[in-house]
C-alpha cells in the first residue's frame, strides 16, 4: 500500500493492528502475569476514551476522572468484597469495629443493582455537578480546579471513613464473582478477554459520537462557545452530556479494574491519580480515540518497566513527558503520526503530479 | 466556648493562614495577569523551605554565633533564589505556553512532579526542620491565661509585612502600574511603550518569590518534605478562587476565612470531615458567586 493509502485508512488500519495485537500477539507472548498486567493498562483506557470526548473534543479538562473511575471501583468492589465475606461483614469493618453493615451496603448483594449502581451514580453526579457548573459559565482551568478539588474531597472522605470504605488501605481481597474464580490464571485470562471487548465497545460507541452531529457540535463550542450558544444550541447541555459519557466510561474502568487487579484504594481516586490519566491521552493524542488506548498501553508499561526497575526515575519520567508532550506534541503520537503521513502523501502526491506534468511535456515546476 | 479557648484556637489557625496566604498571594498576581495555572507553585514553597533549611545548616556550622539571626537571612535566600528560578521558569518555558492554559496546567504538573523527584533525590525522602530560633521559642502572655507562642507572632507580622509591601509595589510604584497596565490590556500596554515579555517574567518572578518566603515560614511551623508542596497547592488554589482572582484583599481575606473555618471545624468534627466541609462550601459558593467573593466589577 502507497503511503497515500495508508494515510487514507489510517484510523481503521489503527483499530484493525490494535485488535490483532490485543487479541492475538499479546495473549501468545505474555504470561498470566504480564497479561493481567495489560488488563489493568487497559482498565485505564477505559476512562482515557472518556477523556478524549471530554477533553480532545469537548474542550473541558476534567483532572477529576479519578472520582468516577473510583465510584464505579468502590461500587463493584462493594460487590465483591460482601461475596468475599459472606456471611459475616467485611474484614476492615470488623478491624475498625463497625458492627452492622452501614444500610447504604446492603443493596450492594445484588450484582443486578451494583451493574445498575455503576452504570448510573457515577453519571449522574457527573451530569448534575457539570451541568450546574457550565450553566454557571464556568469554565477552563476553574473547572479543571474545582474538579481536583472534588477529586482530594473524595480521597480525603475515602480515607477518613476507615470504617464504611476501608481507609487508606481500600478494599481488597476478593475471591469470587457470583461463584466464579476471579483470581486463578484461567479466571484472570477470560477476563483479559472479556476487558478487550468491552474496550472495543466502548471504543465503537465513541467513534460513533464523534462522527455523529454531535461530534460536529462538540468541536464547535470547543472552539467558539459564544457562537454555537448564540445559534440557539444549549451548550451547557451538550458539553454535560460528554462529561458524563466520559464519567461513565470511567467507572467502567473502575469497575474493570476492581475486578481484575483486585483492590480499589483512595489513590487511584485522588488529584495525582486523575492528572496521570490525562497524560496517558496526551501521549496517545487528545483527539484520537486508538490514541488514547495506545497512549494508556504505553505509558502503562513504562510505568511498570520502570516502577520495577528503577522506583526513582518514574517521576523524572512522567514529569518529563507531560512537559514534553504539551510543549512540542500537543496532539501526541497520533498526530505525529498524521503529519508524517500527510507529508508523505503530499510528497508522493507531488511526485506523481511532477511526473504527469513531464509526460505531458509541460514544464517540471510544481506549484507550491 | 470561653473567650480564652477561642482566642488560643484563633491562634492556631495563624500557620495554616500566613502559608495559605503567601502561597496564594503569588499564585493570584501570576494568574491575575497572564492566566497562568501554575501547578508546580507548591515545588516553589518546598524550594524556599530547603533553602531555608540549607541556611541554617550553614550557620549552624560555621556561624554558630549567628544562628539568633540566620532566620533573616534564609528568608532572603529563599526569596532570591525562588525568584530566580521564577525568572528562568518564565523565560525557557511558561512563556511558549500563555495562548494554552490548560496545557499550562498540565506542564507545570509535570514540572512539579520533576521537582519533587529532584528533592527527593537531593535530601531525602524524610523530613528535613530546622533549629528553633532561641528568641521565638517563649510565648507572649498579653492577660494571664492566654499564651500566644511568639513565632506565630512573628510569622502574621512577616505575613501581613510581605502583603503591605506587595499591595505598596502594585499600586503605588511604577512597576505595579505596568503590571496592572498590562493585566487590563496586554495590546495597548505593549503599544503604549511597556516591555509586556519583561513584565510577564518580573511578575512571574515575584509570584515565584513570594512562594519562597512562604516555604521560609513553613519550617517555623512544620518539618519539609519532598511532598510538601502538594499538600498546599490545592488549597492555595482554592483560596484564590474563593477570593476572587483579581483581588489581593479578597485573597488575604478568603486565605483567613478559609484557614480559620479549616482549625475551628477540625476541632468540632475529625480533620478528615473539617476538609470535606470546607471544599465543599467553597464549591457551593463558587456556584453562586463564580468570580469568588470579593470579586472586582470588571468591565
Amino acid at each position: 500500500m502507497s503511503i497515500r493509502g495508508i494515510a487514507k485508512h489510517a484510523e481503521v488500519l489503527g483499530y484493525v493492528g490494535l485488535a490483532v495485537v490485543l487479541l492475538a500477539v499479546l495473549p501468545a507472548v505474555l504470561d498470566e502475569f504480564r497479561l493481567n498486567l495489560v488488563s489493568k493498562y487497559l482498565c485505564f483506557a477505559l476512562v482515557g476514551v472518556g477523556i478524549v470526548l471530554v477533553w480532545g473534543y469537548a474542550g473541558i479538562l476534567s483532572l477529576g476522572q479519578g472520582i468516577f473511575f473510583g465510584l464505579g471501583g468502590y461500587l463493584m468492589a462493594m460487590f465483591l468484597k460482601l461475596e468475599a465475606s459472606a456471611p459475616e461483614l467485611p474484614d476492615f469493618m470488623v478491624w475498625s469495629s463497625t458492627e452492622v453493615l452501614p444500610w447504604w451496603w446492603e443493596p450492594y448483594h445484588s450484582l443486578t443493582v451494583t451493574l445498575v449502581s455503576i452504570v448510573v451514580l457515577p453519571s449522574l453526579l457527573a451530569f448534575v455537578l457539570a451541568y450546574a457548573v457550565f450553566r454557571r459559565r464556568i469554565g477552563g482551568v476553574y473547572f479543571a480546579i474545582v474538579t481536583l478539588a472534588l477529586a482530594l474531597t473524595l480521597t480525603v472522605l475515602l480515607v477518613g471513613q476507615q470504617g464504611y470504605t476501608g481507609g487508606a488501605n481500600g478494599i481488597t481481597d476478593f475471591k469470587t464473582l457470583l461463584g466464579w474464580n476471579i483470581i486463578s490464571d484461567a479466571g484472570l485470562v477470560n477476563l483479559y478477554f472479556l476487558q478487550v471487548v468491552l474496550l472495543f465497545v466502548v471504543m465503537a460507541a465513541a467513534r460513533f459520537m464523534v462522527r455523529s452531529r454531535l461530534g460536529k457540535i462538540l468541536i464547535a463550542v470547543r472552539d467558539s462557545e459564544d457562537r454555537v450558544r448564540f445559534s440557539g444550541y444549549d451548550t451547557a447541555m451538550f458539553k454535560a452530556f460528554a462529561f458524563t459519557i466520559g464519567a461513565f466510561f470511567a467507572s467502567l474502568g473502575g469497575a474493570m479494574y476492581s475486578i481484575q487487579v483486585g483492590l480499589i484504594t483512595p489513590t487511584l481516586v485522588g488529584a495525582v491519580a486523575s492528572i496521570e490519566m490525562v497524560i496517558y491521552v496526551a501521549v496517545g493524542g487528545r483527539l484520537s480515540i486508538v490514541g488514547a488506548v495506545i497512549g494508556a498501553l504505553l505509558v502503562g508499561w513504562a510505568k511498570s518497566l520502570i516502577s520495577e526497575n528503577f522506583p526513582a526515575v518514574w517521576l523524572f519520567f512522567i514529569g518529563a513527558l507531560f512537559i514534553i508532550i504539551t510543549m512540542f506534541l500537543p496532539s501526541g503520537l497520533a498526530g505525529l503520526l498524521a503529519g508524517i503521513l500527510n507529508n508523505g502523501a503530499e510528497a508522493s502526491g507531488d511526485n506523481a503530479r511532477a511526473a504527469s506534468n513531464t509526460a505531458a511535456g509541460a514544464r517540471a515546476e510544481t506549484p507550491r | 466556648m470561653s473567650l480564652d479557648i477561642f482566642l488560643m484556637q484563633l491562634f492556631g489557625g495563624i500557620s495554616l493562614f500566613t502559608i495559605l496566604v503567601l502561597m496564594a498571594l503569588g499564585l493570584a498576581i501570576v494568574f491575575g495577569l497572564m492566566g497562568v495555572i501554575n501547578m508546580a507553585h507548591g515545588e516553589l514553597m518546598a524550594l524556599g523551605a530547603y533553602v531555608t533549611y540549607l541556611v541554617a545548616w550553614v550557620f549552624e556550622h560555621y556561624l554558630p554565633g549567628l544562628m539568633g539571626i540566620y532566620l533573616f537571612f534564609a528568608i532572603a535566600a529563599a526569596f532570591i533564589v525562588t525568584f530566580a528560578f521564577g525568572w528562568v521558569l518564565e523565560r525557557v518555558f511558561i512563556r511558549f505556553l500563555y495562548k494554552r492554559p490548560l496545557d499550562t496546567l498540565l506542564a507545570t504538573w509535570g514540572l512539579s512532579l520533576v521537582l519533587q523527584q529532584t528533592y527527593r533525590s537531593a535530601f531525602g525522602a524524610q523530613e528535613v526542620s530546622v533549629p528553633m530560633t532561641a528568641w521565638l521559642s517563649g510565648a507572649w502572655e498579653p492577660v494571664p491565661g492566654i499564651q500566644l507562642p511568639l513565632n506565630r507572632l512573628f510569622i502574621v507580622a512577616l505575613t501581613i509585612l510581605v502583603s503591605v509591601m506587595l499591595y505598596y509595589m502594585l499600586f503605588k510604584t511604577r512597576w505595579g502600574l505596568r503590571i496592572r497596565a498590562v493585566t487590563q490590556n496586554r495590546q495597548m500596554s505593549g503599544a503604549a511603550g511597556i516591555n509586556t515579555d519583561r513584565v510577564d517574567a518580573t511578575t512571574f518572578a515575584v509570584g515565584s518569590g513570594l512562594a519562597g518566603i512562604a516555604g521560609s515560614v513553613f519550617t517555623m511551623v512544620g518539618s519539609t518534605n519532598p511532598l510538601t508542596g502538594q499538600i498546599y497547592i490545592v488549597d492555595s488554589f482554592i483560596v484564590v478562587v474563593f477570593g476572587g482572582v483579581q483581588s489581593l484583599l479578597g485573597t488575604f481575606l478568603s486565605g483567613f476565612v478559609i484557614a480559620q473555618t479549616q482549625t475551628t471545624l477540625e476541632f468540632i468534627l475529625s480533620g478528615s470531615m473539617a476538609r470535606v466541609t470546607i471544599l465543599l462550601f467553597v464549591i457551593v459558593v463558587l456556584y453562586f458567586r463564580p468570580n469568588g467573593l470579593f470579586a472586582a466589577k470588571v468591565r
